[in-house]
């Protein structure tokens, strides 16, 4: 089960949220606010469609290839 | 709406900021950009400094980027550094390396939260010497030796490229690879005592170019805090932000707790507040200068250039203190527009601080200066005339 990396800060911001690991000291952008929930959201669900649950069936590849792409980079682990 | 275009109309907080802890250092560079010599005894006390590491904290700055003067030569500055680190402030250090014996290096080797950045603007003593001050390409080296020896992993190697020193970007690559430190390559600004060499120093056009050809080779294997976004005018963006960050995502906090729009521009003009006033916070996010560098900036002169969505007109403190209007080219434009508008410049902004040694430090690079005391009497051809012997 996906969940963020215990060292990366969330900060969010107008435009979705900045991310900051503190291990790789790598730094990403959430670009979209409702990313950032499906993110926050995944501590205390039990699947990745659990926390996709909410967003439109259409919407739901771009949301996990961005899930896919945050766990590539090590935010999400 | 862009991510570059909300970077542009500023952040709740900044994603980084430079802290220069202190101006007191023990060199004397002839391009400091912060004119540091002497500590200002209006300097934030250790209190003050943890205060601010509070207010870092709660605003989510991620890391501060600390420098100086040399700031390691600040009687707490390891306690503020184990204090920031405990409260979820990353610290990026830059130092001349002159604290950084075997029992500094195996501290920073323990530390999971600390990067270190070694100052070297020459690969060679002899070119890094000529700015920097005798002994200290020697005492960088050791620096990282130390590092190295304590199993610190990926020091960074920081260097301002110099007319001196651009032939030597392989040979300062060469040299990090030994220390298994990474490169990090930074623009020369006119800021500070940068103003006084700039015309010696800064890289000419070919140059430029070669620096353009290395970087574009070496991709993101070199950092270079986006700091060489103007050089995008050359062909394709190089990677990173490529917008200037001042005020609206990166600023400056100075020794004595001004806040400034960016580590180039400590200058009256730039000054957005102090931390003692308000906190930073709100110095952040209500200074009118601030608000204003967050407005749609039209890009004036530049806007009809072909290259100005990369280059977006380059750095607002190179152009202040060359003397050049901020909504036009960079003094280093390279399509040579920054050429042709500095011989419109009738003058340059005199600087508002300095805090140069006075009759500078031993072993320091020693500018040829001319006397400007009349002798004493017309004829008076004696050496000791007007001493008291």
């Amino acid at each position: 089960m996906l969940a963020l990396h215990p060292k990366v800060s969330v900060r969010p911001e107008p435009f979705g949220a900045l991310l900051y690991h503190f291990g790789t000291r790598r730094l990403s952008f959430l670009k979209d606010r409702r990313l950032l929930d499906v993110v926050q959201r995944l501590d205390g669900s039990t699947s990745v469609d659990d926390a996709l649950a909410d967003v439109p069936l259409a919407e739901q590849p771009a949301f996990r290839a961005a899930l896919a792409t945050l766990e590539k980079t090590g935010m999400l682990t | 709406m862009k991510l570059v275009d909300h970077f542009a109309t500023g952040l709740d907080a900044p994603i980084c900021l430079t802290w220069e802890l202190t101006y007191a250092c023990n060199l004397a560079c002839l391009h400091c950009l912060s004119s540091s010599g002497r500590r200002d005894p209006r300097e934030l006390s250790t209190d003050e400094a943890k205060a601010v590491i509070d207010e870092l904290q709660r605003m989510q700055v991620f890391y501060v980027n600390i420098g100086g003067g040399e700031p390691t030569v600040r009687s707490d500055f390891w306690e503020l550094v184990d204090y920031a680190t405990a409260h979820q402030v990353g610290v990026k250090f830059s130092t001349n390396g002159v604290r950084i014996d075997a029992a500094a290096a195996q501290r920073l080797a323990g530390s999971d939260y600390v990067d270190v950045q070694i100052s070297l603007d020459g690969a060679t003593a002899e070119v890094n010497d000529a700015v920097r001050g005798a002994g200290s390409f020697d005492m960088a080296i050791a620096a990282l030796g130390h590092l190295k020896d304590a199993g610190f992993r990926d020091a960074k190697i920081s260097v301002v490229c110099t007319r001196h020193n651009i032939s030597q970007l392989d040979d300062f690559k060469a040299l990090a690879d030994s220390f298994g430190a990474t490169l990090r390559l930074t623009r020369l600004r006119p800021s500070g005592r940068g103003a006084d060499v700039w015309d010696d120093l800064h890289p000419t056009m070919a140059q430029q170019r070669e620096l353009y050809d290395w970087l574009v080779a070496h991709g993101e294997g070199v950092l270079t805090g986006d700091s060489f976004f103007h050089l995008s005018a050359f062909g394709s963006a190089l990677p990173g932000l490529n917008l200037c960050g001042a005020g609206r995502v990166v600023c400056l906090i100075d020794p004595v707790g001004d806040v400034y729009a960016c580590p180039f521009a400590i200058h009256d003009a730039f000054l957005a507040g102090n931390v003692r006033d308000a906190g930073f916070g709100t110095v952040w996010r209500e200074s009118p200068l601030f608000l204003e560098l967050r407005q749609p900036q039209t890009g004036g002169t530049c806007s009809s250039c072909e290259f100005y969505d990369t280059c977006q007109g380059g750095c607002m403190a190179a152009k202040f203190f060359t003397g050049l209007p901020l909504d036009g080219p960079d003094p280093e434009c390279v399509q040579g527009y920054g050429e042709l508008a500095l011989t419109g410049v009738t003058a340059v902004p005199k600087p508002t601080g300095d805090h140069s040694h006075k009759g500078g430090v031993r072993g320091g690079p020693v500018p040829l200066t001319l006397s400007l005391r009349r002798p004493d009497k017309i004829c008076d051809e004696s050496p000791l005339a007007g001493l008291p012997v």
